[in-house]
């Protein structure tokens, strides 16, 4: 469990982390999903004790991170892949890192076998690839056996088998019952391992919902129809009080479910159809409809950082409404 | 012993115990690994892994006990060649230690920076202060295992040097007992403490590179500009430029300053004690302030 209240985090006048409170909860994958610059990495730092915040309050399990006695069986990280020395072997990176937190010897064999290193395990970190060096770092996430998770773009820069190990180890992480936080700037990513959906966007809040929920919220679902008879359709529709959106092609659009009413209202009329088909956008088209809001708003806003912010609720509703 | 305590339940629920399990409202996966409260001697373990485990330290102590041995031996062979009898009577033998010393100092700087800015540079930074939330902690085991490493390789080649320089040096008299610890023991904790000073300006710049010529220009600078300072109004400061430059301060060790004033005795060792404790606390208080 991770519980976030009011974070903030400025640099200077810039403000990268803007009064996020949100809740992190065992046994499932949480998605940490934002733009390049949203401030991601930025509340990580801040949750794992590297940057103090500015302003409010981040607690692991009810406890400061720098109260952690012993952090990495609390909460293991993966920040960057090339976080380490890259003259030192694999194995005496997590000999280290083990060591400093009273991690029997014997753990790192195991986490070394676990994410398949082993063969590689007395050679230098500097000669690892990508992959291997992303492997190594989940390598010292899992050191401890923690119960809380935490990784910073694990998919950055894999191949599709690394990919999908990644997916299935968080996933099973979560099934025994930890806590999983992912960071993400690929919606698609998180569409395939995340339970719970957290969205920022220039450092604000702007979603915290399940995955299903952000689905049915934010994808917009309209009916495509073409026909013969357009003039037609458009004037029964019209009558019917039906907002059309003409596109270029030929096509005709209307927001929301209504495929069964037109198609009724078409069949009243006689009006032959050639397609009638309820179409949905991609959750990627959705979740770059939510983060332009949050850059509308800021570009739009002659207030200056220091004003009182709208609150929090009045975010949700925005897009909520939509 | 039989009197039902109904309160004890909800007293434990209230005060949940975060070390060995979590309470009932933070309930999820349970590791079977055993949890430890860690101490400083977890972190030290880890930074003698971390020293051990990296080719820079190897190349740095090798350089140091080459430097070390080679000149101190060379230079004892010169002198014993061209030496007369009479022109060693009074010299301290162990006094030709100190040209090894000194050149080999640069290589104890060098490892000293490297043990703290090398982890800015590569990122294990990040690694470590995340592993080891208390920052003092991870400081303090740093210099603890660091300035262990720098006094044992010290005293060890200082050692062999000395011995080849009494053995060598037959016209020269026999160094009194002070004498034999300040030219060992008191160099050795005054090169190691000189490369704890060059780890703490490591810490505090965060850059190998900038760390390790600000060192440099420590030890070597004031001797530089004052060998250049002929104003006569400037005689003042001349002299204590030269008086408390690092290789005078070295030289006091074996008795044999360039001045009859300034540091004598031990004082060269409280003089750097002084400085290294003063940039370990600011060192630390920027530590605890930045992020990392």
């Amino acid at each position: 469990m991770i519980e976030l209240a009011g974070l903030t985090k400025r640099y200077g006048e810039k403000v990268a982390v803007n009064n996020l409170t949100f809740t992190v909860r065992p046994g499932i994958v949480t998605g940490f999903l934002g733009p390049n610059g949203a401030g991601k990495s930025t509340t990580m730092r801040m949750m794992l004790g590297l940057d103090r915040p500015t302003a409010g309050d981040v607690r692991i399990d009810g406890k400061h991170y720098d109260q952690l006695k012993d952090p990495l069986t609390y909460i293991g990280a993966l920040l960057d892949a090339k976080a380490m020395h890259g003259g030192r072997s694999a194995f005496n990176h997590l000999l280290c890192l083990a060591q400093s937190n009273g991690i029997p010897r014997k753990r790192v064999d195991e986490v070394l076998d676990t994410v398949g290193l082993t063969a590689v395990a007395r050679k230098k970190a500097k000669g690892f690839s990508l992959g291997m060096g992303q492997r190594l770092g989940i390598a010292g996430a899992l050191l401890g056996d923690p119960r809380i998770l935490m990784f910073d773009e694990p998919v950055n820069g894999l191949d599709p088998e690394g990919i999908h190990w990644i997916r299935n180890l968080m996933k099973s992480l979560a099934a025994q019952g930890r806590t999983v936080f992912v960071s993400s700037h690929l919606m698609s990513e998180m569409a395939l391992t995340a339970d719970h959906l957290v969205v920022i966007g220039q450092g604000r809040l702007l979603a915290d919902t399940s995955m299903a929920d952000f689905i049915a919220q934010n994808s917009r679902s309209y009916v495509r129809i073409r026909t013969p008879q357009r003039e037609r359709l458009l004037d029964v529709l019209h009558t019917a009080g039906v907002t059309v959106v003409e596109t270029g092609n030929g096509t005709l659009e209307v927001d929301g479910s209504k495929s069964e009413y037109i198609g009724e209202l078409a069949a009243q009329h006689q009006i032959v159809l050639h397609e009638l088909s309820p179409q949905q956008a991609s959750l990627e088209e959705a979740f770059m409809q939510l983060t332009a809001e949050s850059v509308e708003y800021h570009a739009h806003s002659d207030t200056p950082v220091d004003a009182p912010l709208p609150p929090q609720q009045q975010w949700g509703a925005d897009w909520k409404g939509n | 012993m039989s009197t039902p305590q109904p309160s004890m339940p909800q007293a434990q629920a209230a005060v949940p115990n975060w070390q060995t399990g979590g309470g009932p409202s933070y309930a999820g996966y349970t590791s079977p690994i055993p949890v430890v409260r860690t101490h400083l001697g977890h972190a030290v373990a880890s930074e003698w892994t971390k020293i051990r485990s990296v080719r820079s330290t190897i190349w740095t102590l090798g350089v140091f006990v080459l430097l070390m041995i080679g000149i101190g031996l060379g230079a004892a062979a010169l002198v014993a060649a061209n030496a007369s009898q009479e022109s060693l009577n009074n010299e301290n033998p162990l006094s030709f230690g100190f040209f090894g010393l000194l050149l080999g100092s640069m290589c104890v700087i060098t490892l000293g920076v490297l043990t703290t800015a090398s982890e800015y540079g590569t990122g294990m930074i990040r690694t470590t202060m995340v592993a080891c939330p208390s920052r003092g902690r991870v400081l303090a085991a740093k210099a603890l295992v660091f300035f262990t490493v720098a006094f044992v390789t010290t005293l060890a080649s200082v050692l062999v040097v000395a011995l080849a320089d009494v053995a060598l040096l037959d016209g020269a008299r026999t160094p009194t007992g002070q004498e034999w610890l300040k030219g060992t023991v008191g160099v050795s904790l005054y090169i190691a403490l000189l490369g704890l000073l060059s780890l703490i300006v490591g810490s505090i710049i965060r850059h190998s590179a900038g760390a390790i010529t600000i060192m440099i220009g420590v030890v070597l600078a004031p001797l530089v500009i004052a060998l250049f300072m002929f104003s006569q109004s400037l005689e003042d400061l001349r002299q204590a430029l030269f008086e408390y430059s690092i290789p005078n301060q070295l030289s006091v060790f074996y008795s044999n300053s360039l001045t009859e004033t300034g540091p004598s005795g031990w004082d060269p060792l409280w003089i750097i004690l002084g400085v290294t404790a003063v940039a370990f606390a600011g060192a630390y208080a920027l530590l605890e302030k930045r992020d990392v």
